[in-house]
């Protein structure tokens, strides 16, 4: 019985593991905080400014976002976003499929669940690991995710930077590209460090939008837990003073 | 009828009522005067959890449907509604989904439980057959329900699935399109799925689990020891060694209650996904036909079968494989010919093979949940190979197989 | 030995069997709760704006709001006038046990004199009333001056919207909360307070 549990656990944990790394390159993992309120809305400011002229975000609603991150209605609409959307619309864009399709290839996706489909390590990495790349459409490459469709849109930020790789050929006659470091061309108006904490507070954001209720959630599961584990004791209790009678 | 005019004799409302409809009797039938062993241990608290879970889904499932719309077009965004625009929507949706996936971690112990004390046998085959009804129902309806948020990876499960029809000989391609009514996985498909997940299925279950209570009772409980307490009664005719389900196995029961809930409530609040094993990353993607996620592959209370699936290169092959899996299942009554039910009298060669049986089943859901390497592929193929076996093995050992001696009686403990 | 036994027993069914019930109470807040309306229904069921300064005098138009009609009557003095006379014949002249905000207290039940706002639905059993401006004799009331009629069963309000004796209707015309943006503009919905 034992033994069951504890392979059913390994094996929990395990898979786990397998979700956090794929195929693609993480350099470095993030640690976020979805409780520091200013994180979210250094985020929010974020993602207003910068993603949301093509990223919408169709299931979450400004109300909501500003209650969350305690700010009040002034503070929302007038001071974050840039729009002159309702308080309890959608983040919705105005740019339509078609357009989009013309201008990028492809749709950007809605960044309502993202953190949820890809994980907060891999968002972070796509956000710290551009550089520019000549023989891309978008002048821009991604090291987590190569051959992106969307262009380095913080460059500003951040800054230009090329990527060395050293170049082998294996057994077979195929090239292998293995990535050395990064080369700054020209600095950004962030240091790195600054840059980075720019990147977690907004993967800070994506995390939350993906799930506003987390915020309840995990602060109700303790009462929750303690609750139903005052309840289970009773019952032990209860349980063994009925199985007195047994013998 | 004597029954009946002994009830009646009381009188008053209690009377009155039963006279029209046993309920004094129906109680003591099934809990105050139903006489189960005095030695049930941990395995035995996973029937009444399963039937806990069984409410659990009903319930939740019916508020779901309160604010979900089976519409190709909306049902990704339903769920998010839920999760976020409807008051508590959350909770209510993360108990479903939690729960589906507790319903089947109760339920494969509850199945092995079966197969530790022999409960499968004579005289209870018909509760173990009906159980694997039950079981099957369930994949049926986890199946289904799991279509219903529209992600991509409910799209590409329900496609591959679905295109397990397509390996019936002969009518194999037009039962395709019939299930899906259309060409490929659509509005249609999603309709008549969200149909058979919310009334059809649960319905049968319901009805199932009766059944399954019904002929268990009838022939009365197993337990770790295997002996059938029946034999030993006392001079008013209940069984020396059994103890009145009500009060004793409910108030045990609630206390196995209060456990569960702690664990499935720590998952609920605290990691509702289980890190993509409950809740996989490719199904907060909605929907898309061109783009087929990168592993597909089934919630992982399938994976064990999916496994035995992929290991077979040929597809109308795989499928049979992974059926007659399941079905070989519903012969277990006659496949162990041994006269002792409990492991605890059985030697060890049994007790080796129980033991690798279900490292096998465990390891072949691993695999299912893996990219298909060639390594894995074959270990697949060598569990699926030892599963049957198994069987097979069962068949012949049991005939004659050396035993302890079983008591007669549950000693005290 | 066995009374001991039996105490603590019942203290513990007691005690487990309360622990039980709050719990189960618990459980049943979520669900009760989910009937609730959804955000989305609330945002849909937010303020609406109207433009007044087009309705003509003796004139109505019709303003959706959370899903029902809401009245919106630019009345003539014409109209106005007689309210104080209709007191007598009204089941609460003074709209003590009507729906309305306090800043409707009055005998235009109006922000202002001539606007009217109200529900457009029969307090009697939710019909939509109809609008009859003129002061003329009707068929309903010989001695008709002017307000709505409801045709379902048969109840009728004067141009504020009180209700007339020997109506089934017992309560007035419900007032949205409501506020002026600007002279030409109020939005429904909206005390005005935060603005």
């Amino acid at each position: 019985m034992k033994k069951l549990l504890l392979i059913l656990i390994s094996l929990f944990c395990t898979s786990e593991i397998m979700a956090a790394g794929g195929g693609y390159y993480i350099g470095e993992k993030v640690q976020t905080n979805i409780r520091s309120v200013d994180s979210l809305r250094n985020g929010a400011k974020t993602y207003m400014n910068y993603c949301m002229g093509c990223h919408s975000m169709d299931f979450q609603r400004y109300n909501r976002v500003a209650e969350d991150l305690g700010l009040n209605e002034d503070e929302m609409m007038n001071g974050l976003v840039l729009t002159d959307a309702k308080f309890t619309d959608k983040m919705t864009i105005a740019m339509s499929d078609e357009h989009a399709k013309k201008w990028f290839g492809k749709s950007p996706p809605d960044l309502s669940v993202i953190a949820k489909a890809r994980g907060l390590d891999w968002l972070y990495n796509f956000l710290i690991n551009y550089y520019a790349d000549p023989k891309s459409v978008t002048g821009w490459n991604n090291l987590t995710l190569p051959n992106a469709s969307m262009p380095h849109i913080l460059w500003e930020l951040q800054g230009i930077r090329t990527a060395n790789f050293e170049v082998s050929t294996d057994e077979e006659g195929n090239e292998l590209k293995e990535f050395k470091n990064f080369e700054t061309v020209e600095a950004g108006k962030l240091n790195e460090q600054e840059y980075k904490d720019l990147a977690r507070d907004l993967v800070n954001f994506l995390d939350y939008s993906s799930e506003p209720a987390q915020l309840i959630r995990m602060s109700l599961a303790p009462w929750v837990l303690l609750f139903v584990s005052l309840f289970t004791f009773l019952a032990y209790m209860l349980k063994v003073n009925y199985f007195k009678d047994i013998h | 009828m004597g029954k009946i005019a002994s009830s009646s004799s009381k009188g008053g409302f209690g009377g009155w009522i039963n006279d029209r409809l046993p309920v004094t009797q129906f109680y003591k039938d099934h809990l105050s005067e139903y006489y189960a062993p005095k030695n049930f241990n941990f395995w035995y608290f996973f029937g009444s959890l399963a039937l806990l879970v069984l409410v659990n889904q009903i319930l939740t499932g019916i508020w779901l449907t309160m604010h979900y719309k089976p519409d190709a077009a909306q049902a990704f965004g339903m769920v998010e509604y839920i999760m976020r625009d409807v008051p508590w929507g959350w909770l209510i949706r993360y108990l479903h989904t939690t729960g589906a996936s507790a319903f089947f971690v109760v339920i494969y112990f509850h199945m092995f439980r079966g197969l530790l004390y022999g409960s499968y046998k004579k005289p209870r085959e018909l509760v173990w057959i009906i159980g694997m009804v039950i079981y099957l129902a369930l994949m049926a309806e986890a199946f289904l329900g799991y279509v219903l948020p529209w992600g991509n990876m409910s799209y590409w499960g329900a496609k591959v699935i679905t295109q397990l029809f397509g390996a019936v000989p002969f009518v194999g391609d037009a039962l395709v399109e019939w299930v899906r009514g259309d060409y490929v996985i659509s509005d249609a498909t999603l309709n008549r799925f969200f149909a058979l997940h919310v009334v059809a299925l649960p319905l049968a279950i319901v009805a199932l689990v009766v059944l399954h209570i019904a002929a268990l009772h009838t022939v009365g409980s197993n337990n770790p020891e295997g002996v059938d307490i029946k034999k030993h009664k006392d001079e008013n005719g209940k069984p020396l060694d059994g103890i009145p389900f009500h009060p004793y196995y409910t108030v045990k029961d609630i206390f196995g209650v209060g456990v569960f809930l702690l664990i499935f409530l720590f998952v609920v609040f605290v990691k509702p996904d289980m890190g993509g094993l409950f809740l996989e990353h490719d199904n907060y993607v909605p929907a898309d036909p061109l783009v087929t996620p990168a592993l597909i592959k089934p919630v992982w209370y399938f994976t064990p079968f999916y496994a035995m699936l992929r290991a077979v290169p040929d597809m109308q092959l795989g499928a049979l494989i992974m059926f007659a899996a399941i079905v070989v299942l519903f012969f277990l009554p006659w496949l162990d010919r041994s006269p002792v039910k409990s492991i605890r009298y059985r030697r060890w060669p049994f007790k080796v093979m129980l033991s690798l049986f279900a490292v096998a089943f465990i390891v072949l859901g691993w695999l299912g949940m893996q990219g298909a390497t060639e390594l894995y592929k074959l270990m697949a193929q060598v569990l699926t190979a030892f599963y049957f076996f198994y069987f097979v093995w069962l068949f012949f050992y049991s005939r004659n197989e050396k035993y302890h001696e079983v008591p007669t009686r549950i000693e005290g403990h | 030995m066995t009374d001991n036994v039996n105490k603590s027993r019942r203290t513990l069914l007691l005690s487990t069997g309360a622990v039980g019930v709050v719990g189960a109470g618990f459980a049943a807040v979520p669900f009760l709760k989910s009937w609730l309306p959804s955000e989305r229904a609330k945002a849909a069921g937010g303020p609406v704006k109207a433009d007044v300064s087009k309705i003509e005098p003796g004139q109505m138009i019709n303003v959706m709001w959370r899903g029902q009609p809401v009245f919106v009557v630019n009345r003539t003095t014409k109209q106005t006038n007689v309210l104080e006379s209709l007191n007598g014949k009204l089941k609460d002249p003074d709209s003590e046990g009507s729906t309305q905000p306090d800043y409707v207290n009055n005998i235009y039940r109006s922000r202002k004199e001539n606007l009217l706002v109200v529900v457009g639905i029969c307090t009697h059993l939710g019909c939509s009333p109809k609008y009859y401006p003129d002061l003329v004799p009707q068929q309903f009331d010989t001695e008709w001056k002017g307000g709505f009629f409801c045709p379902c069963h048969s109840s009728r309000f004067d141009i504020s919207g009180r209700v007339f004796s020997g109506s089934p209707a017992s309560r007035n015309l419900d007032v949205p909360p409501y506020a002026f943006l600007d002279d030409n503009t109020i939005e429904i919905g909206n005390d005005g307070e935060q603005a």
